[in-house]
Protein backbone atom coordinates (compact mmCIF):
# COMPACT_ATOMS: atom_id res chain seq x y z
CA UNK A 1 0.00 0.00 0.00
CA UNK A 2 1.20 3.43 -0.86
CA UNK A 3 0.07 6.17 1.50
CA UNK A 4 -0.80 9.23 -0.58
CA UNK A 5 -3.29 10.58 1.93
CA UNK A 6 -1.07 13.54 2.78
CA UNK A 7 -3.52 14.83 5.34
CA UNK A 8 -1.22 17.28 7.09
CA UNK A 9 -2.27 20.82 6.35
CA UNK A 10 0.73 22.70 5.06
CA UNK A 11 2.28 19.73 3.26
CA UNK A 12 2.29 18.99 -0.47
CA UNK A 13 5.41 16.94 -1.18
CA UNK A 14 3.52 13.79 -2.03
CA UNK A 15 1.22 15.70 -4.30
CA UNK A 16 4.13 16.97 -6.34
CA UNK A 17 5.56 13.48 -6.75
CA UNK A 18 2.22 11.92 -7.70
CA UNK A 19 1.51 14.70 -10.18
CA UNK A 20 5.02 15.37 -11.41
CA UNK A 21 6.80 12.02 -11.42
CA UNK A 22 4.28 9.23 -10.92
CA UNK A 23 6.40 6.61 -12.68
CA UNK A 24 9.16 6.84 -10.11
CA UNK A 25 6.67 5.98 -7.40
CA UNK A 26 5.10 3.16 -9.42
CA UNK A 27 8.56 1.71 -10.04
CA UNK A 28 9.22 1.81 -6.31
CA UNK A 29 5.98 -0.04 -5.68
CA UNK A 30 6.80 -2.70 -8.27
CA UNK A 31 10.23 -3.23 -6.71
CA UNK A 32 8.61 -3.47 -3.28
CA UNK A 33 6.19 -6.03 -4.73
CA UNK A 34 9.09 -8.18 -5.90
CA UNK A 35 10.90 -7.79 -2.59
CA UNK A 36 8.00 -8.97 -0.45
CA UNK A 37 6.24 -11.25 -2.90
CA UNK A 38 3.10 -9.16 -3.31
CA UNK A 39 1.03 -9.23 -6.49
CA UNK A 40 -1.39 -6.40 -5.70
CA UNK A 41 -0.55 -2.80 -4.94
CA UNK A 42 -2.91 -0.09 -3.70
CA UNK A 43 -2.43 3.65 -3.79
CA UNK A 44 -4.60 5.69 -1.45
CA UNK A 45 -4.87 9.28 -2.66
CA UNK A 46 -6.68 12.00 -0.76
CA UNK A 47 -9.85 13.40 -2.24
CA UNK A 48 -8.43 16.88 -2.68
CA UNK A 49 -5.93 15.71 -5.32
CA UNK A 50 -7.97 14.93 -8.46
CA UNK A 51 -5.05 15.78 -10.74
CA UNK A 52 -2.82 13.29 -8.93
CA UNK A 53 -5.44 10.61 -9.49
CA UNK A 54 -5.70 11.28 -13.20
CA UNK A 55 -1.91 11.41 -13.67
CA UNK A 56 -1.47 8.17 -11.73
CA UNK A 57 -4.16 6.49 -13.79
CA UNK A 58 -2.44 7.57 -16.97
CA UNK A 59 0.95 6.41 -15.68
CA UNK A 60 -0.47 3.01 -14.77
CA UNK A 61 -1.95 2.68 -18.28
CA UNK A 62 1.39 3.61 -19.83
CA UNK A 63 3.26 1.12 -17.64
CA UNK A 64 0.81 -1.60 -18.66
CA UNK A 65 1.36 -0.80 -22.33
CA UNK A 66 5.08 -1.25 -21.89
CA UNK A 67 4.50 -4.51 -20.06
CA UNK A 68 5.92 -3.10 -16.82
CA UNK A 69 2.71 -3.76 -14.93
CA UNK A 70 0.19 -6.59 -15.16
CA UNK A 71 0.71 -10.28 -15.80
CA UNK A 72 4.15 -11.80 -16.28
CA UNK A 73 6.08 -8.54 -16.28
CA UNK A 74 8.80 -8.52 -19.01
CA UNK A 75 8.57 -12.29 -19.15
CA UNK A 76 9.88 -12.62 -15.59
CA UNK A 77 6.95 -14.64 -14.32
CA UNK A 78 6.25 -11.86 -11.78
CA UNK A 79 2.81 -10.26 -11.92
CA UNK A 80 1.81 -7.01 -10.27
CA UNK A 81 -1.31 -4.85 -10.46
CA UNK A 82 -1.82 -1.40 -9.01
CA UNK A 83 -5.20 -0.04 -7.89
CA UNK A 84 -6.09 3.51 -6.96
CA UNK A 85 -8.39 4.34 -4.07
CA UNK A 86 -9.61 7.84 -3.45
CA UNK A 87 -10.01 9.14 0.07
CA UNK A 88 -13.14 10.93 1.16
CA UNK A 89 -11.91 13.55 3.55
CA UNK A 90 -10.87 11.89 6.78
CA UNK A 91 -7.45 12.81 8.15
CA UNK A 92 -7.26 9.72 10.36
CA UNK A 93 -7.22 7.54 7.21
CA UNK A 94 -3.51 8.30 6.91
CA UNK A 95 -3.01 5.97 9.86
CA UNK A 96 -2.15 2.47 8.63
CA UNK A 97 -5.05 0.42 10.01
CA UNK A 98 -7.61 3.15 9.23
CA UNK A 99 -6.26 3.35 5.69
CA UNK A 100 -6.71 -0.39 5.36
CA UNK A 101 -10.30 -0.17 6.59
CA UNK A 102 -10.99 2.62 4.15
CA UNK A 103 -9.67 0.67 1.16
CA UNK A 104 -11.88 -2.21 2.28
CA UNK A 105 -14.84 0.14 1.99
CA UNK A 106 -15.42 0.69 5.71
CA UNK A 107 -15.36 3.58 8.14
CA UNK A 108 -11.71 4.58 8.38
CA UNK A 109 -11.15 3.87 12.05
CA UNK A 110 -7.87 2.63 13.47
CA UNK A 111 -7.83 -0.68 15.31
CA UNK A 112 -5.88 -2.05 18.22
CA UNK A 113 -2.40 -3.29 17.36
CA UNK A 114 -0.99 -5.95 17.33
CA UNK A 115 -1.56 -7.58 14.91
CA UNK A 116 0.41 -5.03 12.97
CA UNK A 117 -0.30 -4.24 9.34
CA UNK A 118 2.76 -6.26 8.25
CA UNK A 119 1.22 -9.31 9.90
CA UNK A 120 -2.43 -8.74 9.13
CA UNK A 121 -3.27 -5.78 6.94
CA UNK A 122 -5.39 -5.27 3.88
CA UNK A 123 -8.02 -8.03 3.51
CA UNK A 124 -6.25 -9.71 6.45
CA UNK A 125 -3.14 -10.31 4.37
CA UNK A 126 0.37 -9.26 5.38
CA UNK A 127 0.77 -5.74 4.03
CA UNK A 128 3.61 -3.31 3.54
CA UNK A 129 2.65 0.33 3.96
CA UNK A 130 4.91 3.15 2.86
CA UNK A 131 4.63 6.78 2.00
CA UNK A 132 4.78 8.20 -1.54
CA UNK A 133 8.18 9.78 -1.03
CA UNK A 134 9.59 6.55 0.39
CA UNK A 135 8.52 4.56 -2.67
CA UNK A 136 9.83 7.26 -5.00
CA UNK A 137 13.27 6.97 -3.38
CA UNK A 138 13.55 3.25 -4.03
CA UNK A 139 14.36 3.23 -7.78
CA UNK A 140 17.17 5.76 -7.26
CA UNK A 141 18.67 3.71 -4.45
CA UNK A 142 18.49 0.50 -6.50
CA UNK A 143 20.12 2.23 -9.47
CA UNK A 144 22.88 4.08 -7.62
CA UNK A 145 23.40 1.77 -4.68
CA UNK A 146 22.90 2.13 -0.95
CA UNK A 147 26.38 3.61 -0.47
CA UNK A 148 25.48 6.49 -2.74
CA UNK A 149 22.30 7.19 -0.79
CA UNK A 150 24.09 6.94 2.55
CA UNK A 151 26.75 9.40 1.41
CA UNK A 152 24.07 12.12 1.54
CA UNK A 153 22.69 13.38 4.82
CA UNK A 154 23.86 12.37 8.27
CA UNK A 155 24.99 9.01 9.58
CA UNK A 156 21.78 8.16 11.42
CA UNK A 157 19.47 9.88 8.95
CA UNK A 158 20.83 9.28 5.46
CA UNK A 159 19.49 10.69 2.21
CA UNK A 160 17.47 13.76 1.44
CA UNK A 161 14.09 14.95 2.55
CA UNK A 162 11.54 17.11 0.81
CA UNK A 163 9.97 19.85 2.88
CA UNK A 164 7.03 22.05 2.06
CA UNK A 165 7.99 25.56 3.10
CA UNK A 166 5.00 27.76 3.80
CA UNK A 167 3.69 30.48 6.09
CA UNK A 168 5.06 33.98 6.65
CA UNK A 169 8.15 33.37 4.58
CA UNK A 170 9.47 35.08 1.46
CA UNK A 171 9.93 32.02 -0.78
CA UNK A 172 7.27 29.41 -0.32
CA UNK A 173 7.36 26.08 -2.09
CA UNK A 174 8.92 22.68 -2.08
CA UNK A 175 12.55 22.11 -1.25
CA UNK A 176 14.68 19.02 -1.09
CA UNK A 177 17.71 19.15 1.18
CA UNK A 178 20.15 16.64 2.61
CA UNK A 179 19.10 15.39 6.02
CA UNK A 180 20.82 17.37 8.73
CA UNK A 181 20.52 20.80 7.06
CA UNK A 182 19.88 23.39 9.75
CA UNK A 183 16.59 25.20 10.18
CA UNK A 184 18.44 28.49 9.79
CA UNK A 185 19.68 27.51 6.32
CA UNK A 186 16.24 26.36 5.31
CA UNK A 187 14.41 29.45 6.52
CA UNK A 188 16.87 32.26 5.87
CA UNK A 189 18.96 30.96 3.01
CA UNK A 190 16.57 28.90 0.92
CA UNK A 191 13.39 30.49 2.24
CA UNK A 192 14.79 34.01 1.83
CA UNK A 193 13.84 34.99 5.36
CA UNK A 194 10.64 36.37 6.70
CA UNK A 195 7.98 38.09 4.67
CA UNK A 196 7.78 41.84 4.89
CA UNK A 197 10.87 42.02 7.12
CA UNK A 198 9.08 40.72 10.22
CA UNK A 199 10.97 38.80 12.89
CA UNK A 200 11.06 35.03 12.96
CA UNK A 201 9.10 33.59 15.83
CA UNK A 202 8.43 29.90 15.40
CA UNK A 203 8.25 27.12 12.91
CA UNK A 204 5.72 24.37 13.06
CA UNK A 205 7.10 21.09 11.88
CA UNK A 206 5.58 17.69 11.25
CA UNK A 207 1.95 18.55 10.69
CA UNK A 208 -0.83 19.33 13.14
CA UNK A 209 0.55 16.92 15.67
CA UNK A 210 4.12 18.10 15.37
CA UNK A 211 5.77 20.63 17.58
CA UNK A 212 6.55 24.32 17.33
CA UNK A 213 10.23 25.19 17.42
CA UNK A 214 11.42 28.63 18.42
CA UNK A 215 14.38 30.93 17.79
CA UNK A 216 16.69 28.94 20.03
CA UNK A 217 16.24 25.89 17.82
CA UNK A 218 17.32 27.64 14.61
CA UNK A 219 20.66 25.85 14.50
CA UNK A 220 19.10 22.48 14.96
CA UNK A 221 20.00 20.04 12.18
CA UNK A 222 16.89 18.61 10.56
CA UNK A 223 17.34 14.91 11.20
CA UNK A 224 15.29 12.33 13.08
CA UNK A 225 17.31 12.24 16.29
CA UNK A 226 17.90 15.96 16.80
CA UNK A 227 14.26 16.78 16.29
CA UNK A 228 13.13 14.07 18.63
CA UNK A 229 15.39 15.51 21.30
CA UNK A 230 13.88 18.95 20.75
CA UNK A 231 10.40 17.51 21.20
CA UNK A 232 9.41 17.69 17.55
CA UNK A 233 9.42 15.37 14.57
CA UNK A 234 9.95 15.53 10.83
CA UNK A 235 6.68 13.74 10.16
CA UNK A 236 5.39 14.59 6.75
CA UNK A 237 7.87 17.41 6.25
CA UNK A 238 5.54 20.38 6.38
CA UNK A 239 7.28 23.51 7.64
CA UNK A 240 4.98 26.37 8.50
CA UNK A 241 6.96 29.46 9.39
CA UNK A 242 5.41 32.04 11.71
CA UNK A 243 6.50 35.60 12.34
CA UNK A 244 6.32 37.62 15.52
CA UNK A 245 2.76 38.72 14.80
CA UNK A 246 1.53 35.19 15.38
CA UNK A 247 -0.14 34.36 18.68
CA UNK A 248 1.14 30.98 19.82
CA UNK A 249 -1.84 30.28 22.08
CA UNK A 250 -4.14 30.83 19.14
CA UNK A 251 -1.92 28.55 17.04
CA UNK A 252 -2.23 25.82 19.69
CA UNK A 253 -6.00 26.32 19.73
CA UNK A 254 -6.06 26.07 15.95
CA UNK A 255 -4.24 22.72 15.94
CA UNK A 256 -6.34 21.34 18.75
CA UNK A 257 -9.43 22.33 16.82
CA UNK A 258 -8.08 20.43 13.82
CA UNK A 259 -7.27 17.24 15.73
CA UNK A 260 -10.47 17.40 17.70
CA UNK A 261 -12.40 17.65 14.45
CA UNK A 262 -10.52 14.76 12.93
CA UNK A 263 -10.66 12.45 15.94
CA UNK A 264 -12.52 9.37 14.76
CA UNK A 265 -14.19 9.02 18.14
CA UNK A 266 -13.30 5.42 18.74
CA UNK A 267 -11.43 5.84 21.99
CA UNK A 268 -12.37 8.00 24.97
CA UNK A 269 -9.04 9.72 25.74
CA UNK A 270 -8.86 11.22 22.28
CA UNK A 271 -12.56 11.85 21.71
CA UNK A 272 -13.22 13.47 25.08
CA UNK A 273 -9.72 14.60 25.98
CA UNK A 274 -9.14 16.69 22.88
CA UNK A 275 -12.53 18.30 23.38
CA UNK A 276 -11.69 19.30 26.94
CA UNK A 277 -8.29 20.65 25.89
CA UNK A 278 -9.92 22.65 23.14
CA UNK A 279 -12.39 24.12 25.63
CA UNK A 280 -9.57 25.26 27.88
CA UNK A 281 -7.66 26.79 24.96
CA UNK A 282 -10.78 28.52 23.71
CA UNK A 283 -11.48 30.11 27.03
CA UNK A 284 -7.87 31.28 27.28
CA UNK A 285 -7.95 33.07 23.92
CA UNK A 286 -11.31 34.56 24.81
CA UNK A 287 -9.89 36.08 27.96
CA UNK A 288 -11.57 33.71 30.40
CA UNK A 289 -8.48 31.70 31.26
CA UNK A 290 -8.11 30.70 34.91
CA UNK A 291 -5.24 30.09 37.23
CA UNK A 292 -4.26 26.43 36.82
CA UNK A 293 -5.25 26.16 33.16
CA UNK A 294 -1.69 25.59 31.98
CA UNK A 295 -1.25 22.77 34.48
CA UNK A 296 -4.61 21.31 33.48
CA UNK A 297 -3.59 21.34 29.82
CA UNK A 298 -0.32 19.59 30.60
CA UNK A 299 -2.06 16.97 32.70
CA UNK A 300 -4.65 16.26 30.01
CA UNK A 301 -1.86 16.11 27.43
CA UNK A 302 -0.04 13.53 29.48
CA UNK A 303 -3.06 11.31 29.93
CA UNK A 304 -4.18 11.50 26.31
CA UNK A 305 -0.70 10.72 24.96
CA UNK A 306 -0.37 7.74 27.25
CA UNK A 307 -3.77 6.19 26.62
CA UNK A 308 -5.04 7.05 23.12
CA UNK A 309 -5.36 4.20 20.68
CA UNK A 310 -3.69 5.58 17.58
CA UNK A 311 -1.08 8.11 16.60
CA UNK A 312 -3.61 10.87 16.10
CA UNK A 313 -4.63 10.89 19.74
CA UNK A 314 -1.14 10.13 21.01
CA UNK A 315 0.27 13.20 19.28
CA UNK A 316 -2.75 15.48 19.56
CA UNK A 317 -1.36 17.44 22.48
CA UNK A 318 2.09 17.91 20.96
CA UNK A 319 1.54 21.46 19.68
CA UNK A 320 0.08 22.52 23.03
CA UNK A 321 2.93 21.03 25.04
CA UNK A 322 5.58 22.49 22.77
CA UNK A 323 4.04 25.97 22.72
CA UNK A 324 3.72 25.92 26.51
CA UNK A 325 7.35 24.87 26.73
CA UNK A 326 8.64 27.52 24.34
CA UNK A 327 6.14 30.35 24.83
CA UNK A 328 4.78 29.92 28.34
CA UNK A 329 4.82 33.68 28.94
CA UNK A 330 2.27 34.14 26.18
CA UNK A 331 -0.12 31.77 27.87
CA UNK A 332 0.42 33.63 31.14
CA UNK A 333 -0.26 36.99 29.54
CA UNK A 334 -3.58 35.71 28.23
CA UNK A 335 -4.61 34.10 31.51
CA UNK A 336 -3.39 36.57 34.13
CA UNK A 337 -3.15 39.93 32.34
CA UNK A 338 -6.02 39.24 29.93
CA UNK A 339 -3.76 40.50 27.15
CA UNK A 340 -2.69 38.98 23.87
CA UNK A 341 0.93 40.14 23.39
CA UNK A 342 0.60 40.01 19.60
CA UNK A 343 -2.84 41.58 19.50
CA UNK A 344 -4.28 38.65 17.55
CA UNK A 345 -6.98 37.49 19.89
CA UNK A 346 -10.10 39.39 19.02
CA UNK A 347 -11.72 39.07 22.44
CA UNK A 348 -8.67 40.48 24.20
CA UNK A 349 -8.45 43.57 22.08
CA UNK A 350 -9.45 47.01 23.24
CA UNK A 351 -11.35 48.93 20.64
CA UNK A 352 -10.92 52.65 21.04
CA UNK A 353 -12.04 55.80 19.28
CA UNK A 354 -9.34 58.29 18.40
CA UNK A 355 -10.90 61.55 19.61
CA UNK A 356 -8.78 63.64 17.25
CA UNK A 357 -10.13 61.82 14.19
CA UNK A 358 -13.74 61.33 15.31
CA UNK A 359 -16.14 63.76 13.67
CA UNK A 360 -19.06 62.74 15.88
CA UNK A 361 -21.24 61.41 13.08
CA UNK A 362 -22.82 58.75 15.36
CA UNK A 363 -22.68 56.06 12.68
CA UNK A 364 -20.65 53.78 14.95
CA UNK A 365 -23.08 54.10 17.83
CA UNK A 366 -25.86 52.95 15.55
CA UNK A 367 -23.82 50.00 14.29
CA UNK A 368 -22.89 48.71 17.75
CA UNK A 369 -25.05 45.68 18.52
CA UNK A 370 -24.76 46.07 22.30
CA UNK A 371 -25.06 49.83 22.64
CA UNK A 372 -21.54 50.28 24.00
CA UNK A 373 -20.88 53.53 22.10
CA UNK A 374 -22.28 56.78 23.30
CA UNK A 375 -21.67 60.48 22.63
CA UNK A 376 -23.09 63.76 21.43
CA UNK A 377 -23.34 64.42 17.71
CA UNK A 378 -20.40 66.51 16.39
CA UNK A 379 -18.34 65.63 19.49
CA UNK A 380 -16.02 62.61 19.84
CA UNK A 381 -17.83 59.42 20.82
CA UNK A 382 -16.55 56.91 23.41
CA UNK A 383 -16.73 53.15 23.83
CA UNK A 384 -17.69 51.63 27.16
CA UNK A 385 -15.09 48.81 27.44
CA UNK A 386 -17.18 46.84 29.93
CA UNK A 387 -20.02 46.58 27.41
CA UNK A 388 -17.94 46.17 24.23
CA UNK A 389 -17.95 42.60 22.86
CA UNK A 390 -15.05 43.36 20.45
CA UNK A 391 -17.02 42.44 17.38
CA UNK A 392 -15.40 45.16 15.28
CA UNK A 393 -18.65 46.25 13.64
CA UNK A 394 -17.93 49.92 14.43
CA UNK A 395 -14.47 49.76 12.85
CA UNK A 396 -15.95 48.76 9.53
CA UNK A 397 -18.61 51.48 9.54
CA UNK A 398 -16.35 54.42 10.46
CA UNK A 399 -15.70 56.52 7.37
CA UNK A 400 -12.90 58.48 9.07
CA UNK A 401 -10.82 55.50 10.26
CA UNK A 402 -11.11 56.91 13.76
CA UNK A 403 -11.72 53.58 15.47
CA UNK A 404 -8.69 51.45 16.23
CA UNK A 405 -7.84 48.14 17.80
CA UNK A 406 -5.23 48.36 20.51
CA UNK B 1 -37.79 2.33 -2.82
CA UNK B 2 -38.87 5.61 -4.33
CA UNK B 3 -41.19 5.61 -7.33
CA UNK B 4 -39.93 8.89 -8.69
CA UNK B 5 -36.18 8.43 -8.32
CA UNK B 6 -34.30 7.45 -11.46
CA UNK B 7 -32.20 4.46 -10.45
CA UNK B 8 -30.61 3.95 -13.86
CA UNK B 9 -27.90 6.47 -12.95
CA UNK B 10 -27.03 4.41 -9.88
CA UNK B 11 -27.08 1.23 -11.96
CA UNK B 12 -24.53 2.75 -14.32
CA UNK B 13 -22.29 3.61 -11.38
CA UNK B 14 -22.62 0.12 -9.97
CA UNK B 15 -21.61 -1.41 -13.28
CA UNK B 16 -18.58 0.86 -13.44
CA UNK B 17 -17.27 0.04 -9.95
CA UNK B 18 -18.47 -3.54 -9.64
CA UNK B 19 -21.09 -4.82 -7.22
CA UNK B 20 -18.85 -5.26 -4.22
CA UNK B 21 -18.89 -4.21 -0.62
CA UNK B 22 -15.33 -2.93 -0.88
CA UNK B 23 -16.41 -0.44 -3.55
CA UNK B 24 -18.89 1.39 -1.28
CA UNK B 25 -16.73 4.49 -0.96
CA UNK B 26 -16.06 4.72 -4.70
CA UNK B 27 -19.76 4.18 -5.44
CA UNK B 28 -20.83 6.91 -3.02
CA UNK B 29 -18.21 9.23 -4.52
CA UNK B 30 -19.60 8.73 -8.00
CA UNK B 31 -23.14 9.26 -6.76
CA UNK B 32 -22.08 12.47 -5.07
CA UNK B 33 -20.34 13.65 -8.24
CA UNK B 34 -23.59 13.12 -10.09
CA UNK B 35 -25.98 14.77 -7.62
CA UNK B 36 -23.60 16.98 -5.54
CA UNK B 37 -24.92 15.12 -2.50
CA UNK B 38 -26.13 11.67 -1.60
CA UNK B 39 -29.89 11.44 -2.03
CA UNK B 40 -31.52 9.36 0.71
CA UNK B 41 -33.25 7.22 -1.92
CA UNK B 42 -30.00 5.47 -2.80
CA UNK B 43 -29.47 3.83 0.61
CA UNK B 44 -32.16 1.11 0.43
CA UNK B 45 -31.30 0.53 -3.21
CA UNK B 46 -27.57 0.08 -2.59
CA UNK B 47 -28.31 -2.07 0.42
CA UNK B 48 -30.30 -4.48 -1.69
CA UNK B 49 -27.83 -4.52 -4.56
CA UNK B 50 -24.69 -4.89 -2.47
CA UNK B 51 -26.34 -7.25 0.02
CA UNK B 52 -25.21 -5.28 3.06
CA UNK B 53 -27.33 -3.47 5.64
CA UNK B 54 -28.45 0.09 5.07
CA UNK B 55 -26.81 0.98 8.35
CA UNK B 56 -23.47 -0.21 7.01
CA UNK B 57 -23.69 2.11 3.99
CA UNK B 58 -25.01 4.94 6.13
CA UNK B 59 -22.09 4.48 8.53
CA UNK B 60 -19.65 5.05 5.69
CA UNK B 61 -21.58 8.00 4.26
CA UNK B 62 -21.60 9.78 7.62
CA UNK B 63 -18.00 9.03 8.59
CA UNK B 64 -16.26 10.74 5.71
CA UNK B 65 -16.37 14.49 5.66
CA UNK B 66 -16.76 14.77 1.88
CA UNK B 67 -20.11 13.04 1.76
CA UNK B 68 -23.09 15.29 2.18
CA UNK B 69 -26.61 14.13 2.84
CA UNK B 70 -27.93 17.64 2.23
CA UNK B 71 -28.20 19.22 -1.23
CA UNK B 72 -25.43 21.73 -1.96
CA UNK B 73 -25.28 24.93 -3.95
CA UNK B 74 -24.39 25.32 -7.60
CA UNK B 75 -21.13 27.01 -6.58
CA UNK B 76 -19.30 25.17 -3.85
CA UNK B 77 -16.80 27.53 -2.32
CA UNK B 78 -14.15 25.87 -0.20
CA UNK B 79 -12.06 28.15 1.94
CA UNK B 80 -8.83 26.62 3.13
CA UNK B 81 -8.19 27.03 6.82
CA UNK B 82 -5.19 24.74 6.90
CA UNK B 83 -2.10 25.82 8.81
CA UNK B 84 -0.43 27.72 6.01
CA UNK B 85 -3.60 29.54 5.02
CA UNK B 86 -4.55 30.19 8.63
CA UNK B 87 -1.31 32.02 9.40
CA UNK B 88 -1.84 34.06 6.26
CA UNK B 89 -5.26 35.12 7.50
CA UNK B 90 -7.95 32.92 6.07
CA UNK B 91 -10.53 33.63 8.82
CA UNK B 92 -11.43 37.15 7.58
CA UNK B 93 -12.09 35.63 4.15
CA UNK B 94 -14.49 33.06 5.56
CA UNK B 95 -16.23 35.73 7.60
CA UNK B 96 -16.63 38.01 4.62
CA UNK B 97 -18.02 35.26 2.39
CA UNK B 98 -20.51 34.18 5.04
CA UNK B 99 -21.55 37.78 5.62
CA UNK B 100 -22.03 38.47 1.91
CA UNK B 101 -24.15 35.37 1.47
CA UNK B 102 -25.95 35.38 4.81
CA UNK B 103 -24.45 32.04 5.79
CA UNK B 104 -22.90 30.62 8.93
CA UNK B 105 -21.04 27.55 10.14
CA UNK B 106 -24.33 25.76 10.69
CA UNK B 107 -26.02 27.08 7.56
CA UNK B 108 -23.57 26.45 4.73
CA UNK B 109 -25.89 26.72 1.73
CA UNK B 110 -27.99 29.64 0.48
CA UNK B 111 -31.74 29.04 0.22
CA UNK B 112 -31.68 29.46 -3.57
CA UNK B 113 -29.10 26.63 -3.76
CA UNK B 114 -26.63 28.94 -5.50
CA UNK B 115 -23.75 28.99 -3.02
CA UNK B 116 -22.28 26.65 -0.44
CA UNK B 117 -19.43 27.88 1.74
CA UNK B 118 -17.29 25.29 3.49
CA UNK B 119 -13.94 25.28 5.18
CA UNK B 120 -11.35 22.65 4.43
CA UNK B 121 -8.04 21.93 6.05
CA UNK B 122 -5.51 22.23 3.28
CA UNK B 123 -6.06 22.07 -0.44
CA UNK B 124 -2.43 21.21 -1.06
CA UNK B 125 -1.70 24.60 -2.58
CA UNK B 126 -0.17 26.11 0.54
CA UNK B 127 2.48 28.01 -1.39
CA UNK B 128 -0.31 30.19 -2.75
CA UNK B 129 -1.95 30.77 0.65
CA UNK B 130 -4.58 31.83 1.48
CA UNK B 131 -6.43 29.73 -1.04
CA UNK B 132 -10.07 29.18 -1.88
CA UNK B 133 -11.65 27.03 -4.55
CA UNK B 134 -14.92 27.45 -6.37
CA UNK B 135 -16.06 24.11 -7.80
CA UNK B 136 -12.42 22.97 -7.61
CA UNK B 137 -11.02 25.97 -9.50
CA UNK B 138 -8.26 27.47 -7.39
CA UNK B 139 -8.12 31.15 -6.47
CA UNK B 140 -4.78 32.05 -4.89
CA UNK B 141 -3.69 34.75 -2.46
CA UNK B 142 -7.19 35.74 -1.52
CA UNK B 143 -8.30 38.71 0.52
CA UNK B 144 -11.78 39.52 1.87
CA UNK B 145 -12.21 42.17 -0.85
CA UNK B 146 -11.20 39.78 -3.62
CA UNK B 147 -13.69 37.29 -2.20
CA UNK B 148 -16.52 39.85 -2.36
CA UNK B 149 -15.56 40.67 -5.92
CA UNK B 150 -15.59 36.99 -6.84
CA UNK B 151 -19.10 36.51 -5.44
CA UNK B 152 -20.21 39.49 -7.46
CA UNK B 153 -18.72 38.02 -10.62
CA UNK B 154 -20.27 34.61 -10.00
CA UNK B 155 -23.67 36.21 -9.47
CA UNK B 156 -23.33 38.28 -12.64
CA UNK B 157 -21.96 35.37 -14.66
CA UNK B 158 -24.97 33.47 -13.53
CA UNK B 159 -27.28 36.24 -14.61
CA UNK B 160 -25.81 35.87 -18.09
CA UNK B 161 -26.56 32.22 -18.56
C1 LIG C 1 -3.33 10.09 12.32
C2 LIG C 1 -2.25 9.69 11.37
C3 LIG C 1 -2.21 10.25 10.10
C4 LIG C 1 -1.23 9.89 9.19
N1 LIG C 1 -1.26 10.46 7.96
C5 LIG C 1 -0.32 10.10 7.05
C6 LIG C 1 -0.35 10.65 5.75
O1 LIG C 1 -1.20 11.47 5.43
N2 LIG C 1 0.60 10.26 4.85
C7 LIG C 1 1.56 9.34 5.18
O2 LIG C 1 2.37 9.00 4.33
N3 LIG C 1 1.62 8.82 6.43
C8 LIG C 1 0.70 9.15 7.37
N4 LIG C 1 0.74 8.58 8.61
C9 LIG C 1 1.82 7.61 8.91
C10 LIG C 1 1.45 6.25 8.39
O3 LIG C 1 0.69 5.58 9.37
C11 LIG C 1 2.67 5.40 8.08
O4 LIG C 1 3.50 5.43 9.18
C12 LIG C 1 3.44 5.88 6.89
O5 LIG C 1 2.62 5.98 5.77
C13 LIG C 1 4.58 4.93 6.60
O6 LIG C 1 5.34 5.47 5.55
P1 LIG C 1 6.95 5.52 5.58
O7 LIG C 1 7.42 4.55 6.61
O8 LIG C 1 7.31 5.15 4.20
O9 LIG C 1 7.30 6.93 5.89
C14 LIG C 1 -0.23 8.95 9.55
C15 LIG C 1 -0.25 8.40 10.83
C16 LIG C 1 -1.24 8.76 11.73
C17 LIG C 1 -1.23 8.14 13.10
S1 LIG D 1 -6.74 8.13 19.18
FE1 LIG D 1 -8.42 9.36 18.30
S2 LIG D 1 -8.29 9.01 16.11
FE2 LIG D 1 -7.08 7.39 17.11
S3 LIG D 1 -8.51 5.70 17.42
FE3 LIG D 1 -8.63 6.94 19.26
S4 LIG D 1 -10.34 8.36 18.85
FE4 LIG D 1 -9.74 7.50 16.88
S1 LIG E 1 -2.96 25.11 4.19
FE1 LIG E 1 -4.25 26.02 2.70
S2 LIG E 1 -3.66 25.01 0.88
FE2 LIG E 1 -2.49 24.00 2.40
Amino acid sequence: MCNGDEGDPGAFMDRSIMEGDPHRMLEGMIIAGIACGASEGYIYVRAEYPLAVSRLKKAIEQAKEYGLLGENILGSGFSFNIHINRGAGAFVCGEGSALTASIEGKRGMPRVKPPRTVEQGLFDMPTVLNNVETFANVPLIIRNGACWYKSIGTEKSPGTKAFALTGNIENTGLIEVPMGTTLRDVIFDIGGGMRGGADFKAVQIGGPSGGCLSKKDLDLPLDFDSLKKAGAMIGSGGLVVMDNNTCMVEVARFFMNFTQNESCGKCVPCREGTKRMLEVLERIVEGNGQDGDIELLLELADTISATALCGLGKAAAFPVVSTIKNFREEYEAHIYDKKCPTGNCQKLKNIIIDASLCKGCSKCARSCPVGAITGKVKEPFVIDQSKCIKCGACIETCAFHAILEG
Amino acid sequence: MSETFDYSVVDGILTEHGISETAIIAILQSIQEEYHYIPKEVFPYLSEKLKVSEARIFSVATFYENFSLEPKGKYIIKVCDGTACHVRKSIPIIERLRKELGLSGTKPTTDDLMFTVETVSCLGACGLAPVITVNDKVYAEMTPDKASELIKQLREGNADD
